[in-house]
């Protein structure tokens, strides 16, 4: 569904990603893991045009674009059939957690309120916060401000969901639910790529781990043997470390 | 105090409030009206980095806060005559005061934008939305709020401001106490008095202020 070929990004002379390739399947779950500054959230924000690569190709649904002179209209088309969940979840702050839902579905895609309202409810019952639709962004928990985001990304019925960190500006005690409403929709079969330092998600929820370094893919395989058996020495240290963690 | 006096202040006091209602308060309302629009416009052509305008933005700025208003108000009431273009006081007290107060407020608009979190336009792009969409309800409306307090702070400036007015024979609340006082010759009790009267324009200004804030806090703050 998605292929993403030598995406190169340089910020100043720090290059942040070096001729990364990513590969998704429909109903794929991709985590992309590594340490702190490894480029996977900047890979993400490129594929998601909030960053624009210096160089690099994406197909997407069989139709191929060059990353760096994309035009705004092919990005705005593509960014109809995705959608996005921040790290700091990135609600609407002026606007109810049924709007912040709605917005896009009237605004963006000029559908009629009472539809957009259908389609918002029934979203955010998925994420179990249908209970909720007139309180502020400001007036909830970061779980719960989360799971409306998902519920905004849900709404739009995007052919895949791209979720950067999406756990990690949450308290502990927060992180289940919203594990827990990803792990549901990637039972349903939604296409999901998923930038996390969640480890138990990785291994259990995401069926592909893409694990990335200083700017470059040191490994991708399905979840099961990048775990069990993973192949480069760098991994395995890696995985080692997390075990040495836990313990 | 002797009968005298207080006969003067009971006599003028009705005059200057008129005044206040009737020239003070309209041609404050008035110019920050237009102030307001003209900072949204100067603030958003700058936070939106729009070539060319916003340089014309940032001269505007520059001339405006680097000259008083006085030498504003003579330049368009006594000196735009000189080569044809004539205005009367009012709508020239108007056109200064907007464009003098707009440059201030342009700055306390553009910090309001710059304030809102870079997320917003990021979240409003990934469901799909332009750039003058998220603008429009998503940045504004926040920026709005946070400027709330400096906009009510300009306006309850510009109210004072207005007695500058005088000097350009608009006849708000100075001159006419000014007018008064040229008969009576009492500037202690008359000055007292028409200070008086702006402080309850003022004091009714600032209740305003924090019932509006209030209300604008529905969402709480901004992080």
């Amino acid at each position: 569904m998605i292929d993403v070929r030598n995406v190169t990004k340089s910020f100043g002379d720090f290059g942040a990603l070096k001729g990364v390739s990513l590969h998704v399947d429909k109903g794929d779950v991709v985590a992309i893991l590594g340490p702190s500054g490894s480029g996977k959230t900047t890979l993400l924000r490129c594929i998601n045009f909030l960053e624009i690569a210096d160089e690099g190709t994406m197909e997407f649904d069989g139709e191929t674009f060059n990353m760096h002179s994309i035009s705004r209209k092919d990005i705005g088309r593509l960014r109809r059939k995705t959608a996005f969940v921040f790290q700091n979840y990135n609600l609407f702050l002026n606007k109810t957690v049924l709007q912040n839902v709605t917005e896009g579905l009237i605004i963006a895609r000029r559908m009629p309120k009472e539809a957009a309202e259908k389609k918002a409810i029934a979203a955010l019952k998925k994420v179990d916060m249908a209970d909720r639709l007139d309180s502020y962004p400001s007036q909830l928990s970061g779980g719960q401000q989360q799971r409306v985001a998902i519920a905004r990304a849900l709404a739009a019925e995007p052919e895949i969901i791209y979720f950067d960190e999406p756990t990690s500006a949450l308290d502990p005690e927060l992180i289940g639910e919203v594990l827990a409403v990803m792990r549901n929709l990637a039972e349903e079969g939604m296409t999901m790529l998923v930038v996390t330092h969640e480890m138990n998600f990785a291994r259990n929820v995401s069926s592909k781990v893409v694990f990335m370094e200083n700017g470059t893919v040191i490994e991708a395989s399905d979840s099961k043997s990048f775990f069990e058996n993973p192949k480069e020495e760098r991994t395995k240290l890696f995985i080692q470390s997390i075990q040495a963690g836990r313990e | 105090m002797n009968e005298r006096v207080l006969q003067i202040l009971i006599d003028s006091f009705m005059k200057i409030l008129m005044a206040g209602i009737r020239v003070t308060i309209p041609l404050a309302v008035l110019s920050f009206l237009f102030a307001l629009v003209i900072s949204v416009l100067v603030a958003v052509v700058q936070y939106a980095n729009i070539k060319g305008l916003k340089q014309f933005c940032r001269f505007y700025i520059w001339i405006i806060r680097g000259t008083p208003i006085l030498v504003q108000l003579y330049l368009v009431f006594y000196g735009l005559p000189s080569v044809g273009i004539v205005l009367p006081a009012f709508p020239a007290a108007v056109m200064c005061f907007a464009i003098n107060e707009g440059a201030y407020m342009a700055e306390s608009m553009r910090a309001a934008l710059e304030a809102v979190p870079k997320g917003q336009l990021e979240a409003g792009f990934c469901v799909g939305m332009s750039y003058w969409q998220i603008m429009r309800r998503i940045i504004l409306p926040q920026a709005f709020r946070t400027a709330f307090p400096s906009l009510s702070n300009s306006f309850i400036s510009m109210i004072k401001g207005t007695s500058m007015a005088s000097t350009i024979t608009v006849s708000e609340m100075i001159r006419q106490t000014q007018i008064i006082n040229g008969r009576v010759y009492q500037s202690l009790a008359l000055y007292l008095e028409v200070g008086f009267i702006y402080l309850i324009f003022c004091t009714v200004l600032t209740w305003m202020q924090n019932w509006g804030e209030k209300k604008l806090n529905v969402y709480g703050g901004t992080k």
